[in-house]
């Protein structure tokens, strides 16, 4: 039994320790940024004098030594609470969950297009003819070398410049999805193909591809029951590559489609030094990570029984 | 299924060219097919084929892999294929399955698969003949086997491929073919996963998977080549048990000895052809190709090896057995410290255990004591699993002990830190089992010996005329310094890790399974080297092997074990001919051929050991 929860127990330190280097990281690096985070609070235009400026460093406990201020912000993050937002004046944890939904909605989008796409294209084009390897390795080149917003404005461009087919930003229509879903899906897609392309060919010249031929199993079978979901194993190690690429294209996309969003957000508030929103977001994205490093560790014990005992658990 | 155009169907076989054939008396057709080379085959012929070439890729560049090579599989019959690896054995058992590859052309005067011209397949056709006429065993189980799938879905596959059982009712039949092929508690061993089944039970699963569609005929490619002697002996019963039960077996192997265990008839191929075919005990013992003798030369154990006496065989009559030979053999070689050179290294009490999963302690090297003088040949022998390759860990201070010690050259040796040892090391070297995956592929010979050679602080612009020097050591030349190992043959690989060992001018050489990747007659060139190359330098070595034979082709006196333990020990001739510990002569008795048949006759010859 201690041997079961000891690897849970080891996780979760680590999962801390990756929210924490974060937070500490970010908290960093906003300090780096040149300018006085009481502007951000009181707005540009506003006349403001030494006194009130004085005040409000005070609440904000701007006035307080460095270490403290990073301390404080530790001990309201562990106990949940992200503070005010400088610039919106309303707690940053509404500003997050009013803005969550429109990413969550962009990226699973994103993803089951990337996975279905990248799937069908693998499946397709690891034939034994060469040409479809070789035009679709050729456009998987084009799309991930194109700029993620570069794609957007391409696509916006024809689509619904010139053919009017799609709306330009988001107008509540599901059909103004289309095209931000296609911006984020297509590089991920691209990638994943060629990574699930080499291990399928990689899976067909296994020595158990030519046993499972040997039965007389057909073509499809060989490939749909045996070779995929060796192919599967590489592209799952990308699955922190893909978060990330998630999160970083959300941010161009939502931009370019002028979508509400996470991204866009978090975009404004580094500008802004809004620093409480900034470390909401931070903090946030390392708790996906984290969360989803998990999930991939489960699925590749689900897809691999040669790690189900590594990884603590008990094979079947 | 009854095709009875048996002639109808010759006249639109593609035009083949008339052999010309072989120089050798007895050449295919007379062979294996020799009942069906005019008459319609006899009614029990399941797969006929005549006139087999396979050639890979086209114009200059292209191979061809298999030359003019008929034969005949009948029910209840085995025919063997012997030769070395490259010599074509695999590709013509693809081809027959319609499996030799995309980059392949496949040509035949005849093929026929159950009185069907399978030069006529469609892909369609194919299908239903693999697996339900004709079952492909693969060598390695590990990897023949999906790894990502339990050992009954494997099975059941080719059960509902080919339309015999429902998919929600294979459960019985795959269990029922489990207990066939002697897997125990089949219920629960069918939602194992490959991994989790040793050697021999995933061979089974392997073999069963396989019968699974119920095939007239098996082609099984190397069944035992990668397993131990006495696990190895349990599949060729299992596979005897088949042919007895009315399959054919197209057994296709480089192991003479399995071949003579099994083989009704035999084909020896060379370089795509067939040299020589005929009954299994006809070819064996009078072989008449040049090939075929030189290949039976090759078998350890088969060549009259006069041992030479040195004095460690001279221990004479040790009547230890089971636990008392650790210390007898201590007792044995304080009395010799004299005769047979100093003592180069010392394990006493040596102990070392692993945790497994859940908290079991596993004592994987449990009390073994050994003294190995300058200049001898000790032999380990034991199955995989018994502790073989953690001893060699713990003598090359690679894994420290968790009781006793082990002494080098006089000084302590496991006890010492890394730090302190790390100067010392170059005095004993490793032989790796697979040298292509101890070296880096990307590499050169040069590079791998001049890495070698830094750590004896050779100057960087003497490092290649002294891996020049290391490589002629070992019968290599020039050209292959600047060859990655890739590019090199698996003989020739093993002598380039000989050569790399043998730079840093040890004293002791741990050796562990160095030929048991190897062909026969490769493995006969590598051990003449190590044996001469041990005599010249005055080197110790440590054979680690599962190969009976080969330990007594090498070594003067061996080790014996079991569990952790050495259960024997004494000079390698007494110890095969009059073994005393019962794990021994089990040992014995699983090694087919020669060796083997005399420790099951039981008919011990009286070889005097006071010859030594």
């Amino acid at each position: 039994m201690r041997s079961a929860i000891r690897p849970v127990v080891v996780r979760l330190l680590g999962a801390v320790g990756v929210v924490w280097g974060a937070v500490t990281l970010a908290f960093g690096v906003l300090q780096l940024i040149p300018g006085d985070p009481v502007n951000a609070i009181v707005g540009t235009n506003a006349l403001v004098g030494p006194e009130q400026r004085a005040l409000l460093r005070e609440r904000y406990d701007l006035d307080q030594p460095l270490f403290t201020q990073y301390l404080d912000h530790l001990g309201r993050l562990a106990t949940g609470r992200l503070g005010d937002s400088y610039q919106l004046q309303q707690p940053v944890w509404s500003v997050i969950t009013d803005q969550l939904w429109p990413t969550v909605e962009l990226a699973l989008w994103a993803s089951l297009l990337a996975v279905v796409l990248s799937v069908a294209v693998t499946v397709l084009t690891s034939g034994r003819s060469r040409w479809p390897r070789r035009v679709s390795s050729l456009l998987e080149l084009l799309v991930v070398s194109t700029p993620a917003f570069w794609l957007g404005i391409l696509l916006l461009t024809v689509f619904s410049f010139h053919l009017g087919w799609l709306p330009v930003s988001d107008t509540g229509d599901p059909r103004s999805l289309v095209l931000p879903v296609v911006t984020l899906g297509l590089p991920i897609a691209a990638i994943l193909t060629q990574v699930m392309r080499e291990g399928l060919l990689t899976a067909l010249d296994a020595p158990f591809v030519l046993t499972a031929r040997a039965r007389g199993l057909a073509e499809h079978s060989v490939r749909s029951r045996h070779a995929l979901r060796h192919s599967a194993l590489p592209a799952l190690t990308l699955a922190g590559w893909f978060v990330g690429t998630l999160l970083g294209g959300a941010v161009i996309v939502e931009n370019v489609f002028a979508r509400p969003g996470l991204g866009r957000v978090a975009l404004q508030a580094v500008a802004d030094r809004d620093f409480p929103v900034v470390q909401g977001v931070v903090a946030l994205s390392a708790v996906v990570f984290v969360v989803v490093s998990a999930v991939v560790d489960v699925l590749y014990a689900v897809v691999d029984p040669r790690l189900r005992r590594r990884t603590g658990m008990v094979a079947a | 299924m009854t095709a009875t155009a048996d002639s109808g169907h010759s006249p639109e076989l593609p035009p083949m060219p008339m052999p010309t054939g072989p120089p050798a008396p007895r050449t295919a057709p007379d062979g294996p097919a020799a009942d069906g080379r005019a008459d319609p085959p006899p009614a029990s012929a399941v797969l006929e084929v005549a006139g087999l070439d396979v050639r890979f890729g086209s114009g200059p560049g292209q191979v061809h892999a298999v030359r003019d090579v008929s034969l005949t599989l009948a029910a209840g019959r085995c025919v063997a294929l012997v030769g070395e690896s490259g010599s074509g054995k695999s590709t013509l058992g693809r081809a027959l399955l319609g499996l030799a590859g995309p980059t392949a052309t496949v040509t035949a005067r005849r093929l026929r698969i159950h009185g069907s011209d399978a030069l006529a397949f469609g892909p369609r056709q194919w299908r239903a003949v693999r697996g339900r006429r004709v079952g492909l065993v693969s060598q390695d189980a590990l990897v023949a086997l999906d790894p990502l799938r339990p050992i009954g879905r494997e099975i059941a596959e080719a059960m509902v491929a080919h339309g015999l059982v429902a998919r929600r009712d294979t459960g019985p039949a795959v269990q029922a073919l489990l207990e066939r092929v002697g897997i125990p508690d089949p219920a629960q061993r069918a939602r194992s996963y490959p991994h989790q089944l040793s050697g021999g039970l995933r061979q089974r699963a392997l073999i069963a998977s396989a019968l699974a569609a119920q095939p007239d005929v098996l082609i099984t490619d190397e069944p035992t080549t990668a397993l131990d002697a006495s696990v190895q002996a349990r599949i060729l019963a299992l596979l005897g048990q088949l042919k007895a039960d009315g399959t054919g077996l197209l057994l296709i192997s480089h192991d003479l000895a399995v071949v003579e265990a099994l083989a009704d008839e035999v084909a020896v191929m060379h370089e795509g052809s067939v040299v020589e075919a005929g009954p299994v005990a006809d070819v064996l013992a009078h072989p008449r190709h040049p090939y075929t003798i030189a290949l039976l030369e090759a078998v350890p154990g088969r060549r009259r090896r006069i041992p030479e006496p040195t004095g460690a065989t001279a221990t004479g009559e040790q009547t230890a057995t089971g636990e008392q030979a650790a210390a007898g053999e201590q007792a044995a070689t304080g009395e010799q410290a004299g005769a047979g050179g100093a003592a180069l290294l010392v394990v006493t009490d040596a102990v070392k255990h692993f945790h497994g999963a859940r908290g079991v302690r596993r004592t994987a090297v449990d009390d073994v004591s050994f003294t190995l003088r300058a200049g001898e040949t000790l032999g380990l022998v034991g199955e995989s699993g018994s502790g073989k390759s953690t001893l060699a860990g713990l003598v090359l201070g690679l894994i420290a002990p968790d009781g006793g010690q082990v002494r080098l050259a006089g000084q302590p040796w496991s006890a010492r830190p890394e730090r302190e040892r790390r100067a010392e090391r170059h005095t004993l070297q490793l032989v790796p089992q697979d040298p292509l995956s101890a070296f880096d592929p990307r590499w050169t010979v040069a590079r791998i010996l001049g890495e070698a050679l830094a750590a004896i602080d050779v100057a960087r612009r003497d490092r290649r005329a002294h891996a020049l020097t290391l490589l002629e050591q070992v019968g290599l030349s020039v050209t292959h310094l600047d060859r990655r190992p890739l590019a090199l043959s698996g003989g020739q690989r093993q002598r380039v890790a000989i050569a790399r060992a043998l730079a840093t001018r040890p004293r002791l050489l741990v050796c562990d399974e160095p030929v048991s990747a190897l062909d026969v007659s490769t493995q006969a060139q590598i051990l003449a080297l190590l044996r001469e190359l041990a005599g010249s330098l005055g080197l110790a070595v440590l054979f680690i092997s599962h190969d009976l034979a080969v330990v007594r082709e090498l070594c003067a006196r061996v080790l014996v074990m079991k569990d952790g333990r050495i259960v024997e020990t004494g000079p390698v001739e007494r110890v095969f001919t009059d073994p005393h510990h019962p794990y021994t002569r089990e040992l014995l008795s699983a090694v087919p051929g020669e060796i083997g048949r005399v420790a099951r006759a039981g008919t011990v010859p009286s070889r005097p050991t006071e010859e030594n």
